[in-house]
């Protein structure tokens, strides 16, 4: 099959799009003339011009708003932010007006838009451009939020998230953007396009013995210390991808629970209310028989982001730290 | 403009938009001034009775620049406000009934229960809503006009902020983006002279006014006087023509002024005004009283008639009221209605992985 670095295949979701829906449109900050800061919208302002693909100045309450009332009116944005940590100065758009208003119209309207971009620390640019909110969005009833670990499962899931008349906060890596991955072509797809749902989880590696569940870079991180459990400690550690934050798979998380009685939750989140807190709590709820040890989460550690390269690496999880956690259980 | 090309340009009966106007539909206006007038005046009524939770912002005393902003809208003119919201929703069209059910939180509400006053939406009627945070819908209105011109669509979008919401960095982010990218929106800045009680000299920085600041935007301003009917439609024409033809933007800042506090709840109401401020007012620049003069000097309406319309008001107002009591709360299995699009239809999306963690 052929294989595509992760930002070319959320670019040819984007293409795609636009050639279904000219409804769609993509906004942000260089994404158009520049090409897009980290590259992801490359040769698409060229191919569609200045009506799709759309330059906004730095001024995210701003663009970001606009682009709720335009989604409101029947668009289909999807706006970038350059960093997801930007989100914070757009918050009021993001959490009272895209999440909350088909609420309080009690239903008559809904704002179809994608919000994305990278979301994640380990490029050392300081505690302000480093965060992880999907727990934070994800906590917020009216959102969903998507975070995906391949070049497969970042182009279906964008496509279903631009078609999705919900507003889809979609969170991406910098560091994974320069991943291969296989990207089947269309032509040999039975449907002829890849579309993933939302709200379905991956089992990306089989195992027995305990489940490492995780979103985002997580997963490869779990798959890592998986393979060097199996090599160096002869554990069969199961990878659980949870894709979607809201909505949750949590059958899948449920049936991997009961199959190895361990679950381990990775995530760079802050340990405080993260992802992992409330998959572990679903986990004690709705499988306490199964479970033979304490759900366990690797988490950063629990400070602002650190700025100097080495200890960053630290700060982040790694395999080091999901090995240590799985040989105490 | 052409609209305003009178031999007196401050002569704005004669302006074209005005001069147009046949009897009825200067009565017509009369008539939706009243209707929230009295659809408001019994809203505090009941609100005072502890029928209604939460926040009550009246919009009494600037009751005509909503009747008289709306009645400028053609089938791609949109309105967006904040959350001193009731007199643009009655204005566009929206039923006593179901916002008054809102008010009181029945399921017969305009948001079935889920927005209470200050989050009013009539989509269908072009109407937006109904925003709850000091400039959050600025942005939205730009989208709205974003919206009409990617359609392709001779339209603009109203977007009405209180004084208080101008130094919201959310508007000036709005006028730059309407500013940069040609957005066919009008910003309605309604100044009742104060940002809930702060008075705009202690609120804001400012040389003449606060509609010049679109200035430094390269957007078209214009000052209005709120209590002049005529005035408001003449010199929005503008605005609406500016946004239809150019594709332009325009600031209008229209001094207008409310009875009461910044909400019901505005215990200090009367502290930071004078009560002869507030006689004052209602005796010499009062919106309705002030038309209903003017349309009896015209001869277009007897006082007889003009009684009679205030009558039907007060009496579908108090209709409202009754249908409101009558309705039925929302219940529990309401509370989760209405999050997703894609689970309220019950779509394949709606339907895959859990949306609800209670």
């Amino acid at each position: 099959m052929r294989t595509l670095p992760y930002r070319h295949a959320l670019r040819e979701a984007f293409d795609e799009e636009l050639e279904r829906d000219p409804n769609v449109y993509l906004m942000g900050e260089e994404v158009a003339e520049y090409n897009g800061a980290y590259k992801v919208t490359e040769g698409l302002w060229k191919k569609w011009g200045d009506k799709r693909i759309i330059d906004a100045p730095i001024s995210e309450a701003g663009f970001i708003g606009l682009g709720i009332g335009s989604s409101m009116m029947g668009l289909r944005p999807v706006m970038e932010l350059m960093f997801f940590s930007f989100a914070y100065v757009a918050m009021d758009q993001m959490m009272n007006n895209a999440a909350t208003c088909r609420y309080m119209s009690g239903g008559l309207l809904n704002c179809p838009i994608v919000i994305r971009g990278p979301a994640n620390g380990g490029t050392n640019v300081g505690a302000t451009h480093s965060h992880c909110p999907e727990n934070i969005f994800g906590n917020m009833p009216g959102l969903k939020v998507v975070s995906p670990a391949t070049a497969y499962d970042a182009k279906g899931l964008m496509k279903t998230a631009i078609r999705d008349n919900d507003p889809v906060y979609f969170m991406e890596n910098t560091l994974l953007y320069g991943i291969e991955g296989e990207v089947p072509e269309n032509a040999d797809l039975p449907d002829g396009e890849l579309i993933i749902p939302l709200g379905v989880a991956d089992v990306k590696r089989e195992g027995t013995d305990v489940s490492l569940i995780a979103h985002g870079r997580c997963v490869l991180t779990a798959l890592e210390a998986a393979e060097q459990l199996e090599a160096e400690h002869n554990i069969n550690a199961e990878v659980v991808d949870i894709r979607s934050v809201r909505p949750l798979d949590e059958e899948t998380i449920l049936n991997s629970v009961k199959k190895t009685n361990r679950a381990v939750y990775i995530e760079e989140n802050k340990p405080f209310c993260g992802v992992g807190a409330q998959v572990a709590s679903t986990i004690q709820e709705k499988a306490f028989d199964y479970l033979d040890a304490p759900v366990m989460r690797v988490t950063s550690i629990d400070a602002p982001a650190f700025y100097s390269p080495p200890v960053e690496k630290m700060q982040l999880p790694h395999s080091a730290m999901i090995i240590e956690k799985v040989l105490a259980m | 403009m052409a609209t305003t090309e009178t031999a007196d340009p401050t002569n704005f009966a004669a302006a074209p938009v005005n001069a147009e106007l046949n009897a009825e539909q200067k009565i017509e206006m009369l008539s939706e001034m009243m209707r929230i007038r009295r659809f408001e005046q019994a809203a505090l009524k009941y609100y005072n009775a502890g029928k209604m939770g939460g926040f009550l912002h009246l919009y009494i005393g600037q009751e005509a620049v909503a009747v008289g902003a709306v009645s400028l809208m053609g089938e791609n003119d949109h309105v967006i406000t904040a959350y001193r919201d009731h007199g643009h929703a009655l204005a566009v069209g929206m039923g006593m009934d179901e916002c008054m059910a809102e008010l009181y939180g029945k399921i017969t509400g305009c948001s079935q229960g889920k927005g209470g006053s200050m989050h009013f939406f009539a989509p269908d009627k072009n109407y937006w809503g109904g925003h709850g945070i000091v400039a959050g819908q600025t942005p939205l209105g730009a989208g709205l006009a974003f919206a009409l011109k990617y359609k392709g669509l001779e339209g603009c979008a109203m977007c009405f902020l209180g004084d208080g919401a101008v130094n919201q960095g959310a508007y000036h982010e709005a006028l730059n983006l309407a500013g940069l990218w040609d957005l066919p929106v009008i910003y309605v800045i309604e100044n009742n002279g104060y940002s809930m009680g702060t008075s705009q000299k202690r609120s804001s920085a400012f040389k003449n006014c606060l509609a010049e600041r679109a200035d430094g935007y390269d957007i078209v301003w214009d000052l209005i006087d709120g209590h002049d009917l005529y005035e408001v439609r003449a010199k929005l024409q503008n605005a609406v023509e500016r946004a239809h033809k150019e594709s332009r933007p325009t600031v209008v800042e229209i001094a207008t002024y409310r009875y009461y506090g910044h909400s019901v709840a505005d215990a200090n109401a009367k502290k930071y005004r004078t009560p002869e401020e507030i006689e004052n007012y209602k005796n010499n620049f009062d919106p309705i009283n002030l038309w209903r003069k003017r349309l009896v000097e015209e001869g277009v309406v007897s006082e007889e008639k003009a009684d009679e319309l205030d009558k039907a008001a007060k009496a579908e107002a108090d209709a409202s009221v009754k249908f409101a009591e009558e309705s039925d709360f929302p219940t529990e299995e309401d509370i989760t209605k209405h999050v997703y699009w894609e689970v309220d239809n019950g779509t394949d999306a709606g339907n895959t992985g859990k949306h609800f963690f209670h």
